[in-house]
Order: structure tokens, then C-alpha cells, then sequence
């Protein structure tokens, strides 16, 4: 087995600050001889340390066992024990293409988290599969993490090809197998390759065993793997790291993720949306100071305007900005001890910026060895999950189909790490539009007439009831019953309905999510205003989401009162008054609150009605108590 | 960007990272090439400030170039110089092998040194390169009050998200140029021309490849006088760095057991 004709003439001199450099993983089930691989590619390229391999076959031999190739990176004590690899680990070597980081990582499932720290810096990844055991759990659970964490180049070494007498069925069973496994989750592998680490056939040289194998070696795989670029061709996003006053220079520090910028550019700070120019690009100890700078590197520039400005921020291009929002769904893989759960509140560190994240549900969970899902309160460690996650404030942040780097994140438990995510705003609205005023120039005017005068005249206050739950819970019903029945009783009362609307004010949008926030937003204003004017206002929208009803509840202030029309799924979609959910459950309508697109109850509505429980006129009559309580007060009825 | 670009951007945000994040740092200056390095890059990060003391452990055993390096470049750059005494070698654990035993009095002054500063955080110019357990570091490594490595336990670290969440009474390890190699820190020192210490220029045959304390520390073999020649030297060399550190090779796990208890 001891292949000792070591392969030197692929370290010759070759080094240079111009060569290229690449991060390789080796990742796979637990004792599918990862470690072993990496020994013998160490080996066969001549790329052992002077009494390397006289050291660890000293080791051996004091364990009374044969020669072991793992001892190679296996350092610790405890893991040469055990044999197994507990920590990711990273070694240097090269070939004459280039120079490669090949990191270890252990395919032990309980140091998954290990696993994840070595996987994530890398540019490709070998994934090994014994030939002898097949595809196995972590085998799956690997290639979905790689993937997962944005590994996009991935060949497999189907290992210890010796063990199955290098039969070539064997072999074709398992790359089948597995090549139909990452298909499903949109991984193409470079190469799957027959390989015996023991034996060092097909790593560094042509096995003589497997004439029937054509592909490339291990080593020429790794070669025909792309070098991993800065994205450059993507919009400037430039997290704020911190702002330095060493001196009378006051420097924002921060590296650029993505795109490009130069002196002179102007600077939109998200989510403030302040904006001004780069005064200068600072650097110490270079021949000029730069007039631009590239992603991947760290900056620290001046600006011509003392903005307020923290970590956390993100600076963009003006017409390029990051998404704004508060809430946003995303992939996580969970690493933490006790199970994400619904409900619990995290620490969000996403780019530069350190918040507070409640995880409003949990979507579904994902089996990632055979990549069902189901429906699930939690995620326990080492799962994966879909999730919907809020945090308090506004947040800068991007999708990562869009935007690898700046649209991952991480959450903390308490004092540990425990998962990451990747962002995706599916069903969600970018609220940048709506919460930018765009007009600077607008002041507004005092009436002479005040509410109270107009609250006088009419016998009540004017204010906004606006009516939400899924459609089909009784909205536009209760509503236009509650109207008629106000105005037999004297108030001033209107319903503004979703579809009337959608035919006038709102005819220029359509049912993007963009869309549909703008056409709350709009509805929301509209309303304050007529009720500013006197009127009792009722509106009868689906609104799924917090963010707009808080929106509209700002535009009202004090005279708007949320009322949640509860009605469950099931109840709703046995009414179906307008055939939305067939079409929706036939997949003719995308986006359809309840089925395909969520709905966000009210965390406090003012009133609940429930039409599942309560006939229509119980319903009605508890609406209209609930006004008269509230808008009435009792001198200026008697006043009038 | 090329790769030199690469490593010191890397390192710039981890210092960054840490400057933002931990209350009381400081950082380890042994004066060797990976330290010096290491305040440059510092240098780099804060646009020509150390915003933090360097501190020399002195084991009162350096060459004396390197106590007279120290005192120029302290001096020169500007920065704020703390220094620690370590304790004499019989108050070692004596099970341990007898160059391990030595290099130990280091991890006990830094000890003493950090709990009488109160320091929360210490760069370290450690690579991975270098020695197969410091391969397996964190970035961001975290100690217990006892300042020993949980080497069996360490918390995950990815996309640049350090762990920077603790319990009370932990201190960090930082470590900016985990990721450089040897060939690398010369590369480097030559493009920005780094002050460094003669000793790593041969002279009669023989030249420090590591700079340790006299007595546990030997050169190797080499004809390289400039640091051209000592590139040339480490891309064809098969002997490792640490090939004249006595306390590597003692026993297979003295290195190990010596990091565990909290050196470097």
C-alpha cells in the first residue's frame, strides 16, 4: 500500500503572488476515509513535510495499529484515539495549476457545527462516499449544507474502491444514486471519480485497477475547478463596520461586498436613506491614495457631509439600493442545542448590523436526506427549515438568489451561534417606497375647522374601523351590514371596498407584492383622511400583512381601530364566495393569502369578531356596540 | 486584487471585527516576522494608529536583536509597549517534557499579565500553517476564566460572523493571520518592507526560520541572505517551520497539552 515513489515534479517552483489560490473542502459521511483521501493526495504530490510520514507511522506503532493516513490532519490527541476527526482542519499544497487550502472536515454528525466552520470558506468542495457503504445520511445531509452554504462547485469521490474489488456496477449504482439526489437539490457534480485513498489510485495517478474509468483524477478535478471571484459585476454593497476618529479625519470603515466605487460617487445609506459623496478613499502606507476601490476589498472612506451614521448601515448606489423591510422568510440550518422555535426571540447579525429577530413561524422543515417537508412548530439541530423571521426595526438587507453575501445571516442563542440562513423576500414587499418621502418640499396646512367642531356637528368622532382576515371570512358582509345599520342610525358612515377601489384610485396597480403594499398604503391614507374629515370609515381588505396595518394605523393615528374578522382556512374555503380558492388550489392564482402566501394575524386588534363561531347578525351587533362605545361621547350626543 | 491583497483585506476586517466588538484588547508582539506582520496590518485596518498596547511577554531569555528591535520600533511606530515577566521554570508542571516545561513559563506570564490588566481580548499572531493543532483555531476563540483552550468543543464560526457573545468572565483569542502561510508573512513583509529581525538571514550556513527563547530555539540549514532568497528556500523546502522549535518534537502531544493550557 505504500505507494513511496512519491510524485515531486509537482513541486517544482511555482509560487508567486500572481498564482491562483483555492479553498477545497473534503466532506462526507463519518469513516468514508476523508482524512485518509487527504493524506494520500499529500503523499502522491510529494506534499509531506520532511518526517511527516516517519512521525505518524511512530504513532501507529505505539497504538499497535497499521499505517493510518488521517494522523496527517487528525492532530488532537482525542482524535487519533478514536479515529475519528472531531475539528475541520486546513493544509496547504499545490499542483502545478495552482495553490490549494484543503480543508478537513469531520463527517461525525454531532460535529456538524464543525463541519458547517470548514465548509463555509470554501470555493469547492470533494464530497467522498464509501463504495462499500453507499450513499449515507450525512453523505445527503453534506450536499445540501454545501449547497446551502453557497459552495456552488462540488465533484464526488466514490472511496475505498478497493474494498468492492474496484467493480465498476458498484460504482454506477452509486453514482446514480447520488447524482439523482443533488440533481433534486440543484447541484450538477464536476466529475464523480473512482477512487482507493488506500491504494492512491485515481488520486494523484491513472489507476491501473479501474482501466474502465476514462474521468479525470482527483487532482484533475480539483484543477478543472473555477477560481471563485469577487462579484464585482454586482450592485455596490458596502456594510458599515464601524467610524473612526483617530485623527481629524472621520472615516467610515467597511468592506465592499459587491460592485464598485469611486471618489465622487454619491452614498445612499440604508435604512436612514441618507445620502453624500465620497470625499476620499483613505489607505496607509501606499505610493497614492486610491480613486476607487473594488469588492473584496476593506475601505475606509470620507464624505463631504458629517451624516449620522452607525454600524450596521448599508451604503449602496442611489439607484441600486438594498431592500428595506422588518420581516423576511429564509432557509436556515440550525445548529443551536435547544430547537429553533416559533415565538423565540434571537440575536440577528446580518452583514455588520447586530438586532433582535422573533421567528413569527416556523414554514415547514426539511428532511434533507430525502428532501420531504413537513409542517413543524420547530427545528432541531442540525435540520434545516423554512422560517419567517421579524424584527423590530428596519432592516437593510438583500436576497441572496441576488445577492450571495449580503443576503446570508446568522443567529445567536443566547451566548452560542446557532444556525444560519439565506434570505429570500418571496411573498414579501420591498417597504423602501413606502416609507421614503419623496417630496421635501411639502408643508402641511392647519384647518380652521377642528375635529372636535366637525365630531360636534355629526354626534361622533370620525376614525377608521378596518376590517382584516382571509377572504371569505366575512369582511365585505359584516361591513356593508355595519354601514347600513350605522346610517339608519345617523352616522356618518362609508365603506371602502378592495375591488371599487382597484377600478379608480388604485387602476394603476397590479398584485406584485410591491404592488399590493402600495395599494394598502394608499387605502390606509385615503381613509385617515376621510376620517379626519368626519366619517366613520370602514374598510374591508384582506391586508395579510402587519407591516401595512401598522402603516395605515400610522396614518390614522388614534382613530383607527384594527378589527380581525376570524374565520379559519377550512371555514373560508367551504364558503369560497368568489371561486378564489378553487382557482387558488388549481394553482391559477399565485400569491393567494392562505394557500400560498401568508397571513399575519393581528398581535392586538382592538376588537375580534369570529363569523366562524358568530352568525352574521351577532356580528354585526357587536361592530356596532363597539362604535357606539368608542366614537360617541356622551355630552356631544346630548349636545345635539 | 492578487492574494497578498486578499490575506491583508481578510485580516483588516478581523481587526476591525474585534476593535468594534471587544471592550479591553491588546495585542501579543513576540517581535518574530508574524508579529511584525501583524502590527502592520493593524496599522493598515486603522489607517497608520495601533488604537491598542502591544504587549512583550519577556521570558528574559530573547537574542538580544530582539530586545533591541523592540526598543527602536516601539519607539519609531509609535505604539504603546506593555510588558509581562514570566515566572522561573521550576514553578512549571514538571511532567511536562523539558523544552515544553520552558516554553510554558510563557503561558503562565501571559496569564498573570492578562488578569492583572483585565484585558477581554488578544490578537495572536498564530498561523495554520504552522502546527496541525493551530490548524484546527477559530478566528475568534474564546477561553474560560482559566484561559484553557476547549479544544473538543469550539463554537462554529462562518461567514465572517465572529462569535462575539459570551459568559462572563471569557476572553478571546483573536488570531488575524490564521489564514496566511509562511512564504506568505515574507511575501508580504518584502512588498511592504517590514522592519524584521537579522537572525532569519543566513549567516555561516545557518539562519532562524522561528524566533523563540536562545536556549529552545535552533537554526536551520540555508544559504539565504535576503528575503528573495528566502522565498526561493520555502517554496522548495520540505522541512518544516518549526523544525528548530525543541518543544515540538518532544513528545506527540507536548504541543498540544502546552496549547490547551492556554499558549499561543
Amino acid at each position: 500500500m505504500n505507494k513511496a515513489a512519491a510524485k515531486t515534479d509537482t513541486v517544482t517552483r511555482m509560487s508567486s503572488p500572481g498564482r491562483e489560490s483555492l479553498k477545497i473542502v473534503f466532506v462526507g459521511h463519518v469513516d468514508h476515509g476523508k482524512s485518509t483521501l487527504v493524506g494520500r493526495l499529500f503523499h502522491d504530490t510529494g506534499s509531506l513535510p520532511d518526517g511527516k510520514y516517519e512521525a505518524i507511522r511512530a504513532m501507529c506503532e505505539r497504538r499497535g495499529m497499521p499505517f493510518e493516513w488521517a494522523f496527517l490532519m487528525d492532530a488532537l490527541q482525542a482524535e487519533r484515539d478514536q479515529g475519528i476527526t472531531i475539528d475541520t482542519s486546513q493544509i496547504w499544497f499545490k499542483t502545478n495549476k495552482r495553490d490549494y487550502v484543503i480543508i478537513d472536515a469531520p463527517g461525525h454528525k454531532e460535529f456538524l457545527k464543525n463541519m458547517v466552520t470548514g465548509a463555509a470558506s470554501a470555493d469547492a468542495a470533494l464530497l467522498v462516499i464509501d463504495a462499500h457503504e453507499g450513499v449515507r445520511e450525512q453523505s445527503r445531509r453534506h450536499g445540501y449544507l454545501l449547497h446551502l452554504m453557497g459552495v456552488r462547485q462540488v465533484a464526488v469521490a466514490v472511496n475505498k474502491m478497493d474494498l468492492v474489488k474496484n467493480d465498476q456496477k458498484r460504482f454506477e449504482d452509486i453514482e446514480r444514486e447520488y447524482r439523482a439526489y443533488l440533481e433534486e437539490i440543484g447541484v450538477t457534480p464536476t466529475y464523480v471519480i473512482p477512487v482507493s485513498g488506500r491504494e492512491g489510485d485515481n488520486v494523484a495517478t491513472r489507476s491501473e485497477a479501474m482501466t474502465w474509468y476514462k474521468g479525470p483524477t482527483v487532482v484533475e478535478a480539483l484543477d478543472a475547478f473555477h477560481n471563485v471571484t469577487a462579484a464585482l459585476d454586482l450592485p455596490l454593497r458596502v456594510p458599515v463596520q464601524d467610524v473612526y476618529k483617530f485623527d481629524d479625519r472621520r472615516i467610515i470603515a467597511g468592506r465592499i461586498e459587491s460592485g464598485s466605487m469611486k471618489v465622487g460617487d454619491t452614498l445612499l445609506f440604508s435604512p436612514t436613506n441618507k445620502t453624500a459623496k465620497i470625499q476620499s478613499i483613505e489607505a496607509w502606507n501606499v505610493p497614492a491614495q486610491p480613486a476607487e476601490a473594488h469588492a473584496g476589498q476593506c475601505v475606509g472612506v470620507t464624505l463631504d457631509e458629517q451624516l449620522f451614521i452607525e454600524r450596521g448601515y448599508v451604503a449602496s448606489h442611489v439607484e441600486t439600493p438594498p431592500i428595506e423591510t422588518d420581516v423576511f422568510r429564509a432557509r436556515v440550518f440550525w445548529l443551536g442545542h435547544k430547537p429553533l422555535q416559533a415565538g423565540k426571540t434571537y440575536k440577528l447579525k446580518l452583514n455588520t448590523c447586530d438586532t433582535t429577530v422573533t421567528v413569527q413561524s416556523v414554514d415547514r422543515v426539511i428532511d434533507t436526506t430525502d428532501l420531504s417537508q413537513s409542517d413543524a412548530e420547530a427545528v432541531e439541530r442540525n435540520a434545516v427549515g423554512e422560517v419567517t423571521l421579524r424584527s423590530r426595526s428596519m432592516l437593510a438587507l438583500d436576497e441572496y438568489g441576488d445577492f450571495p453575501r449580503t443576503g446570508r445571516f446568522v443567529l445567536v442563542d443566547e451566548y452560542d451561534i446557532a444556525g444560519g440562513g439565506i434570505i429570500s423576500m418571496e411573498g414579501y414587499a420591498d417597504q423602501r417606497g413606502l416609507i421614503t418621502v419623496r417630496a421635501t418640499n411639502v408643508q402641511r396646512v392647519e384647518h380652521e375647522i377642528s375635529e372636535e367642531e366637525r365630531a360636534r356637528r355629526n354626534g361622533h368622532a370620525g376614525g377608521v374601523l378596518w376590517f382584516t382576515g382571509l377572504s371569505g371570512a366575512g369582511k365585505s358582509t359584516l361591513s356593508v351590514a355595519v354601514e347600513q345599520l350605522l346610517f339608519k342610525k345617523g352616522y356618518q358612515v362609508y365603506v371602502l371596498d378592495g375591488d371599487n377601489v382597484r377600478h379608480g384610485l388604485n387602476a394603476d396597480l397590479g398584485f406584485s407584492p410591491e404592488d399590493r403594499a402600495e395599494n394598502i398604503r394608499r387605502i390606509g391614507e385615503v381613509a385617515a383622511l376621510m376620517s379626519r374629515a368626519g366619517f366613520i370609515v370602514l374598510t374591508a381588505f384582506i391586508s395579510p400583512y402587519r407591516s401595512d396595518r401598522d402603516r395605515a394605523r400610522q396614518a390614522a393615528g388614534t382613530a383607527f381601530h384594527e378589527v380581525y374578522v376570524r374565520a379559519d382556512l377550512e371555514v373560508c374555503e367551504s364558503r369560497d364566495p368568489k371561486g378564489l380558492y378553487k382557482k387558488a388550489r388549481e394553482g391559477k392564482i399565485s400569491d393567494f393569502t392562505g394557500i400560498s402566501a401568508p397571513y399575519e394575524a393581528p398581535v392586538e386588534p382592538e376588537l375580534v369578531v369570529d363569523t366562524g363561531a358568530v352568525d352574521i347578525e351577532g356580528c354585526v351587533e357587536s361592530v356596532v356596540k363597539y362604535v357606539e362605545a368608542k366614537f360617541v361621547k356622551q355630552q356631544s350626543r346630548n349636545g345635539n | 486584487m492578487d492574494q497578498l491583497d486578499a490575506l491583508e483585506s481578510q485580516s483588516v476586517y478581523i481587526f476591525r471585527e474585534a476593535f468594534n466588538k471587544v471592550e479591553k484588547l491588546g495585542m501579543l508582539w513576540s517581535l518574530g516576522k508574524d508579529s511584525n506582520v501583524m502590527v502592520w496590518l493593524a496599522r493598515k485596518a486603522f489607517h497608520g494608529h495601533v488604537p491598542f498596547p502591544l504587549i512583550h511577554i519577556d521570558t528574559g531569555k530573547k537574542f538580544p536583536e530582539m530586545y533591541a528591535f523592540r526598543d527602536r520600533y516601539s519607539k519609531e511606530w509609535g505604539v504603546n509597549l506593555m510588558l509581562g515577566e514570566c515566572p522561573p521554570v521550576e514553578s512549571m508542571d514538571p511532567s511536562l517534557p523539558p523544552a515544553a516545561r520552558s516554553a510554558a513559563r510563557k503561558t503562565a506570564g501571559l496569564k498573570t499579565f492578562l488578569e492583572r490588566e483585565k484585558f477581554t481580548g488578544i490578537f495572536a499572531g498564530i498561523r495554520r500553517d504552522e502546527q496541525a493543532t493551530r490548524a484546527k483555531e477559530r478566528v475568534f476563540s474564546p477561553r474560560g476564566e482559566s484561559g484553557a483552550w476547549n479544544f473538543r468543543d469550539q463554537p462554529p464560526e462562518f461567514w465572517d460572523q465572529f462569535n462575539t457573545d459570551f459568559p462572563p468572565g471569557t476572553h478571546l483569542r483573536i488570531h488575524p493571520l490564521l489564514h496566511w502561510t509562511e512564504v506568505d508573512i515574507w511575501r508580504y513583509t518584502q512588498r511592504e518592507g517590514i522592519p524584521t529581525i537579522d537572525l532569519y538571514f543566513a549567516k555561516d550556513g545557518k539562519r532562524y526560520r522561528s524566533l523563540g527563547d536562545q536556549d529552545i530555539t535552533n537554526p536551520v540549514d540555508s544559504t539565504a541572505t535576503t528575503i528573495d532568497e528566502i522565498i526561493d528556500e520555502l517554496e522548495t523546502t520540505k522541512v518544516p517551520e518549526r523544525a528548530g522549535r525543541a518543544m515540538d518534537h518532544e513528545a506527540e502531544d507536548a504541543f498540544e497539552r502546552l496549547r490547551a493550557d492556554g499558549y499561543m
